[in-house]
């Protein structure tokens, strides 16, 4: 079991990747922190998934308490160092801020945090202690992504033993391996999970993936956190779909964070317009691309990635080609050389696609990146007796995390379908404190 | 245009603004450069025996991001050579014959000594004489400075020995630490003073560095307190200017001095009864620049208000201050929430609540109720509510859009409502609001005869009702 991850960043790879969101001056921060209204009950704690104390954080920023603020904020969310630089705060927090109703600029809530946590880790700050009795019952958590940190990290903070099984060499999940650079380091991610570590936390590099390693889980703790996220993307289902210029969004950005991806070629095309395809699609410009085009079925209005990421996209210079749908991928082995066939399409009244006559196209690729999706790990999930699915995601109780097998908890993307960070962050919290309430009865139980 | 010339116990200049004596009057060349960028006069930074001063000087008061809303200095009067200084006003005088210029005058409390700084200072032209009686640090450890500004006795002893031999207008600088400014005011007009100037720096420490423990200004390790002057200090000098200017016994042209950064100060002053401002803190902050927006602002206030001249303006506000005791009692007025305003801070509702009298609710929602405290959710209650709310990241059209939450920008729930039943009009509210004309104090007429405290108590033929205040 190794103590410490073995993770070395490739020297390009800043230079390619500048922050997005530089961090913020002492200065500016206090300058910030001091337009902040101090609203009573604040719409921004509200709309954040973690409930983070803003104004109580940001005031500390503007008296210069720096710790306190970073360790209000670590009171409500384990993972703040990245959620600060993940979430999308334009439709959060940031979005809550009532000064959009008087025509001003929200407080830079997202950056405000980055600085009290980025100063708080820089001083060699740790996630405080809670005093806790130490609780004879140990909980497992599935998949190390943020949803199952969060957990670990509350249940570990009430005093049970808790151990991460993760298949991967990393642990973090999307945090380590999936976040487009510019807005998250791999290195930053791990630093914050080192944090978790030294609360006690154990980390396990192993699959969980039979019902004989399921048994031997359920044999061995008290509770089950399943925080295993969603399973491999959607594939395109469209001839020439094993061409070799192939790779999904994902692995294209786990390639590249590593440094096992240094080249894109001249002319990638994306297809899918959520916030992972927006993520390649500037990643590949960024990596020396040319020509880089997002293709969508539908259009600009239905799109599922946050309008701020289409306007960064353009910005760097992706190109968008809405009511697009890619038909087929011709390879010519000889010359190495890909187009892409596509065709336009519309969507009529009754909802259908319909394929507009003789508006096919070819696009020159060197690489194609399909981003249409996760599907769920249901194969994995169907062994868990009793565990009911709706649509993919892992039925629980909201409040409780409680799946409709009791001893399984769950949260994160394979309960809510793929959502961001801090709601798998929220959810495992959320669940750490169901687990807790769910053994404390059991004991009493047992004792009673 | 409004015409701002000034008068001011026969000393003339072309507008009210003077330089305080101060570091921004420290010599001849500053104070030119200050008549070409507009002022009117200037008080020459005290003229005495030079002294030593130390470094550091100053330190100030930051709030909320803004700088220097108080500043305070330790440093002493001139540390220029007399005759320098002296020269210096002459040729100030030769080149600006219109603005006046004023010396600030601080010798040792001796009849001859006076005599002498007297003469010489007129000898060189000052068009009047500020008795500095007011400097809270350093010189009044010498007995001078407000060492005699404090003591009724000092202050009309020498205001007499100056009187004795002054040709030109003298005015005397009162301090304001001092129980009473009305007593050294009323001494210097018993002995003939000409005029006042009120009020000079308060006794500070403006703060305490927390890593070397020290007060600021830090002189080598050690700190002394200072006079403190600036935007904060405003409020307590317009108080000490009306209670001098409403006493007749104390009463003469007044230059006010305390926190005059904008025009509107300036005119505050004036309707307390100042014949001229003088100012130091927002010139040692922005520079010489201030004046034009003072003398601009000013003249178009005086225009669009119809005044033609500063006497038009001077004391119209002085019949508008009393005493408590005279206040209508059965005046009401209430807070109202403009909603199309609310922003939805909810600021309002955690002051009324924690700082006044729990009469503003968030239960537009819920369902308005008007009554005692007891009927209502507490502010913990509702902070509760949130924090046990489950939020998650809105996934852009794929999502609901959030529920539409009534026909103002601010979410209904978030704005908060006014009991009026409870509202005691203390303006608490709209004193914290952060937007503009949201909330307003609007008057309840109660069809009650207009009573003071005072017709109430003669009214109930007694002086020991129960009724009890602060």
């Amino acid at each position: 079991m190794a103590t410490s991850v073995p993770y070395e960043e490739h020297p390009e790879l800043a230079a390619r990747f500048p922050e997005l969101h530089p961090a913020l001056t002492a200065q500016h921060a206090v300058m910030e922190a001091n337009r902040c209204l101090n609203c009573f009950d604040a719409p921004c704690t509200a709309a954040c998934p973690t409930h983070i104390d803003v104004p109580r954080f940001i005031k500390k920023i503007a008296t210069h308490n720096l710790r306190g603020a970073a360790v209000s904020i670590l009171e409500a969310n384990v993972l703040a160092a990245s959620c600060a630089r993940v979430c999308p705060v334009e439709v959060l927090c940031e979005g809550a801020c009532v000064l959009h109703h008087q025509q001003q600029e929200p407080i830079a809530i997202g950056r405000l945090q980055r600085f009290a946590m980025d100063t708080f880790y820089a001083a060699g700050g740790r996630i405080p202690q809670r005093k806790a009795t130490a609780r004879s019952q140990s909980v497992a958590c599935i998949g190390g992504g943020p949803a199952s940190l969060a957990c670990a990290a509350e249940l570990r903070q009430q005093g049970f033993a808790v151990t991460i099984y993760e298949r991967r060499a990393l642990p973090g999940g999307l945090n380590s391996y999936g976040v487009a650079q510019y807005k998250l380091r791999t290195a930053d991610s791990l630093r914050e999970i080192e944090q978790i570590r030294a609360l006690g936390v154990t980390f396990a590099t192993r699959e969980i993936a039979t019902e004989a390693d399921l048994k031997e889980l359920e044999s061995s703790y008290d509770a089950i956190f399943l925080g295993v996220g969603l399973g491999a993307m959607h594939k395109l289902g469209i001839a020439g779909d094993g061409a070799p210029c192939l790779v999904d969004a994902l692995e294209f950005i786990e390639s590249y964070k590593l440094g096992r991806r240094e080249d894109v070629g001249s002319h990638v095309v994306v297809i899918g317009a959520g916030n992972t395809a927006i993520d390649a699609a500037i990643a590949a410009r960024r990596l020396g691309a040319q020509t880089v085009s997002v293709l969508y079925r539908r259009g600009p209005q239905q799109v599922s990635a946050f309008d701020f990421e289409i306007e960064h996209a353009r910005h760097e210079g992706v190109t968008f080609l809405w009511g697009t749908l890619p038909i087929a991928i011709h390879h010519a082995p000889e010359d190495e050389r890909t187009t892409l066939e596509c065709t336009r399409v519309e969507v009529n009244r009754h909802g259908d696609f319909v394929l507009t006559a003789d508006s096919n196209f070819t696009l020159e690729c060197d690489l194609i990146i399909p981003a249409i999706g996760q599907s769920p790990l249901l194969t994995f999930l169907q062994r868990v007796r009793g565990l009911q699915i709706e649509k993919g995601r892992v039925v629980i109780d909201r409040a409780s995390g409680q799946t409709t097998h009791p001893r399984y908890f769950a949260g994160g993307d394979c309960v809510n379908g793929g959502r961001e960070v801090v709601d798998a962050v929220a959810d495992g919290k959320r669940a750490a404190c169901g687990i807790a309430a769910a053994l404390g009865t059991a004991k009493e139980a047992s004792h009673g | 245009m409004a015409d701002l010339n000034c008068n001011f116990a026969g000393i003339a200049s072309p507008n009210p603004f003077w330089l305080a004596s101060a570091p921004p009057t420290n010599c001849g060349e500053q104070i030119m450069r200050a008549f070409d960028a507009g002022w009117g006069g200037a008080v020459w930074k005290t003229i005495g025996e030079p002294i030593t001063n130390v470094s550091s000087r100053y330190s100030s008061i930051d709030w909320a991001g803004q700088r220097m809303m108080g500043l305070n200095n330790i440093e002493l009067i001139s540390d220029r050579p007399i005759e320098v200084n002296l020269r210096e006003i002459a040729e100030v005088k030769r080149r600006y014959p219109r603005h006046a210029v004023l010396a600030s005058l601080m010798v040792e409390s001796r009849r001859e000594a006076w005599h002498e700084i007297v003469k010489r200072a007129e000898d060189a032209g000052a068009d009047g004489l500020e008795l500095n009686f007011g400097c809270p640090h350093g010189m009044s450890e010498r007995g001078m400075g407000s060492a005699v500004g404090q003591d009724p006795y000092y202050t009309h002893m020498i205001t007499e020995w100056v009187k004795e031999v002054a040709r030109t207008p003298v005015l005397v600088k009162l301090t304001p630490n001092i129980t009473d400014i009305r007593t050294t005011a009323r001494a210097a007009r018993a002995a003939g003073a000409d005029g006042l100037s009120a009020i000079n720096t308060i006794n500070s420490i403006t703060g305490i560095d927390l890593d070397t423990l020290t007060p600021r200004p830090n002189v080598d390790g050690r700190s002394a307190h200072g006079g403190y002057c600036g935007p904060a200090v405003k409020p307590i000098a317009l108080n000490m200017v009306q209670s001098v200017m409403a006493d007749p016994t104390a009463a003469l042209p007044l230059s006010g001095i305390g926190g005059v950064a904008t025009w509107q100060d300036a005119a505050e002053f004036l309707l307390l009864g100042c014949t001229s401002v003088q100012v130091c803190t927002a010139v040692m902050h922005y520079g010489y620049r201030i004046v034009e927006d003072l003398a601009d602002g000013l003249s178009q206030w005086m225009d669009s208000k119809g005044f033609r001249t500063l006497d038009e303006v001077r004391g119209l506000s002085l019949p508008r201050v009393t005493d408590w005791k005279h206040l209508n009692l059965n005046y009401k007025i209430v807070a109202h929430i403009d909603e199309s305003r609310c922003i939805g801070c909810d600021l309002c509702h955690i002051a009324c609540w924690d700082g006044a009298h729990q009469c503003i609710h968030l239960d537009r929602v819920e369902g308005p109720r008007d009554g005692h405290v007891e009927l209502h959710t507490t502010p913990a209650a509702h902070t509760a509510r949130s924090l046990g709310s489950i939020a998650v990241t809105p996934i852009p059209r794929l999502d609901p859009p959030r529920e539409e939450h009534g026909p103002y920008q601010a979410p209904l729930a978030r704005i908060p409502r006014v009991d009026e039943s409870e509202c005691v009009g203390c303006n608490l509210c709209s004193l914290v609001c952060p937007v503009e004309q949201c909330i307003t104090m609007q008057e309840r007429p109660t069809g009650e005869a207009a009573q003071s405290w005072e017709q109430r108590v003669a009214e109930a033929g007694t002086h020991t009702a129960t009724e009890t205040g602060d």
